[in-house]
């Protein structure tokens, strides 16, 4: 569980266009703690520290996040179906990012204001579902759906007034999804709230198989179902929101992880939960490695995760028969 | 003595539709009431009422002497268990684990079950005559074993009252008869319960109190041979009703003791006939 990402990262730091020796790698980490002498190029230390190790760091955990809000949708919505974008997080994100570009901001403050839509774009949705002090799942999807809507409206007018020779391709490159703009000072800004809502969910996790029982037995079996389920949607929007400000529309991972994970450790959050963080951080650093190096350019990662994602979900589909073990 | 359960002029509307008004009821520790009427009168709602689901327009539902308006809902799970009509399957959770669920009111927030509470659950699905499914995904068990292992789930609550609102009304003939026998057997051992049915012959099976509600909230209470009767049957249901005393063989009926000490007697049998 923790060995398998680790191992992973080691092998991100030494695979790419600019070839380091694993040797050198294990090295240059070395050093951070140890004085030894430098034997390596001074470029070969930048490119593992500055560039490789916050990649694929912030790759890590955008897909183990992202992975675990998944699953704690799907817990809390009871629907296999679900992703984390249901509440309209990541078109509302996506447009913050889209102005952001439009009015020529950089990179960190682009991240801030795409991470502040998102909150925004889900605390519109909780507020069109609450009725009479309850917020009922089916109103929560509907509003999702009209919140997703109306952001992605909003988005194609943003493209559509920007300047078709800069603007244009900017924005439509961002949603496409990519962690090259990944940093040192990114990865400050993206990771509390990944952490956090990660450790939010961990605590709640056996409250999330009370919880899919339905809201009414869960409430008979005396779980507040609205604090609970506010502080849930609290957790994944912090998570959803980092990641997409970061990384711009990444798929499929938070769909199709929690599905991988029920397969290897069943059903119970108890388990679930902790094997959809380190099936997710796998996931995407494998994922971004190929992206990086697949080709001489850079693969942009939503296109990637949707190829891997969809035909595997649909496999899923036909050997599960919909069912959901 | 004072009952563990007094409702007190109690009353509830849905929007203009008065479902019931001015009702009293009193249901004594050990004892099992059942709530008869056709479908649609109102049990299931007075149900959610004294289980707290339902807020009540006027009038008190009291837990020994407590009210349990002002219960939250930890404090009232501790006390009331309340199994469903419905029950639409989730996750395939194993058995023990959706038993173990019913130890959440007694979990603080961040609060997981521990192997003292898994012992508990198993000593319900003991109780309910099922421990040899602890380990089956309870999706994969028939409508009849998943009633029981949420009845279990119930039990495994430690509630001063359990409240069944149908709960054999899903069931086909088999999986009724297993439910009823075990909720006999539940009562027979002192287990406090409110059940409501559509059905007289459910009533007639258990030795406690009916109360036979018409539409409209009007109830009558008391020992199951003075409120199940052609007449008031006849009144309730708008069509006519007989009531048959027929001979019952010794030793059959409940589970485990209870079948053994059951003697020879009489049961009571309604029929359209």
């Amino acid at each position: 569980m923790i060995l398998m990402p680790a191992a992973l990262l080691y092998v991100s730091l030494f695979v790419g266009r600019y070839p380091v020796s694993p040797l050198d790698v294990a090295h240059i980490l070395i050093a951070q703690m140890f004085p030894i002498a430098p034997d390596w190029s001074k470029s070969a230390q930048i490119i593992v520290l500055q560039i490789r190790l916050p990649r694929a760091i912030m790759a890590m955990c955008i897909g183990a996040g992202l992975s675990i809000s998944g699953a704690a949708y799907q817990g809390m919505f009871r629907n296999p179906l679900v992703s984390t974008d249901i509440l309209g997080v990541t078109a509302a994100s996506g447009f913050g990012a889209a102005v952001a570009i439009l009015l020529s901001r950089n990179a960190l403050e682009m991240q801030l204001i795409a991470f502040a839509f998102g909150l925004a774009g889900v605390m519109l949705t909780y507020a069109l579902a609450r009725v009479s002090q309850t917020t009922p799942v089916l109103m929560l999807v509907l509003s999702g759906i009209v919140v997703a809507a109306f952001f992605s409206a909003c988005l194609s007018g943003t493209k559509y007034i920007a300047d078709p020779d800069s603007k244009l391709p900017a924005i439509t490159y961002w949603l496409l999804g990519s962690l090259n703009a990944a940093s040192v000072k990114g990865l400050k800004l993206a990771l509390p709230p990944i952490i956090v809502g990660s450790a939010g969910l961990l605590l709640v996790r056996w409250k999330l198989n009370v919880l899919a029982m339905g809201d009414e037995e869960a409430r008979a079996l005396g779980l507040r179902t609205e604090w609970i389920k506010g502080g849930i949607i609290v957790c994944t929007t912090l998570i959803t929101a980092a990641a997409v400000s970061v990384c711009g529309m990444v798929g499929w991972v938070g769909l199709v992880i929690p599905h991988i994970g029920r397969m290897l450790v069943g059903p119970d959050h108890r388990a679930l939960l902790p094997a959809t963080l380190s099936i997710g951080a796998c996931f995407l650093l494998v994922v971004d490695d190929i992206a990086r190096t697949a080709t001489a350019g850079e693969i942009p990662l939503g296109i990637l995760t949707a190829v891997i994602g969809a035909p595997f979900f649909a496999y899923l589909l036909r050997k599960t028969r919909g069912s959901w073990q | 003595m004072t009952p563990l359960i007094e409702v007190r002029g109690a009353a509830f509307r849905y929007g203009d539709r008065q479902v019931f008004t001015g009702l009293d009821l009193d249901v004594q520790r050990g004892e099992m009431l059942s709530i008869l009427g056709p479908n649609g009168c109102g049990k299931s709602t007075l149900l959610r009422c004294i289980g707290g689901a339902l807020t009540l327009n006027a009038g008190t539902v009291r837990l020994g002497q407590i009210d349990i308006a002002g219960l939250d809902a930890g404090a009232r799970a501790r006390r009331i268990g309340f199994l469903f009509q419905h029950h639409i399957p989730s996750f395939p959770f194993p058995v023990l684990e959706v038993v173990s669920m019913g130890r959440a009111p007694h979990l603080s927030l961040f609060g997981v079950p521990s192997s003292k509470d898994a012992q508990l659950a198993e000593e319900a699905l003991e109780r309910v005559g099922i421990l040899h499914l602890k380990d089956r995904p309870y999706t994969e068990v028939s409508g009849g074993e998943r009633q029981l292992v949420l009845l279990a789930r119930t039990l495994v609550q430690q509630p001063d009252v359990i409240l069944l609102d149908e709960p054999t009304s899903q069931l086909d003939f088999k999986n009724q008869a297993l439910s009823l026998k075990i909720i006999g057997a539940l009562a027979a051992q002192g287990v406090t319960m409110i059940m409501t049915t559509h059905d007289p012959n459910h009533a007639l099976l258990f030795p406690g109190k009916v109360a036979m509600m018409k539409p409209g909230g009007v109830m009558l209470t008391g020992p199951a041979s003075d409120v199940i009767t052609d007449a008031n049957l006849t009144a309730t249901y708008g069509i006519d009703i007989s009531v048959y005393t027929v001979p019952r063989r010794a030793g059959v009926g409940g589970v485990g003791a209870d079948a053994r000490d059951a003697g020879a007697g009489e049961i009571k049998l309604c029929s359209p006939w």
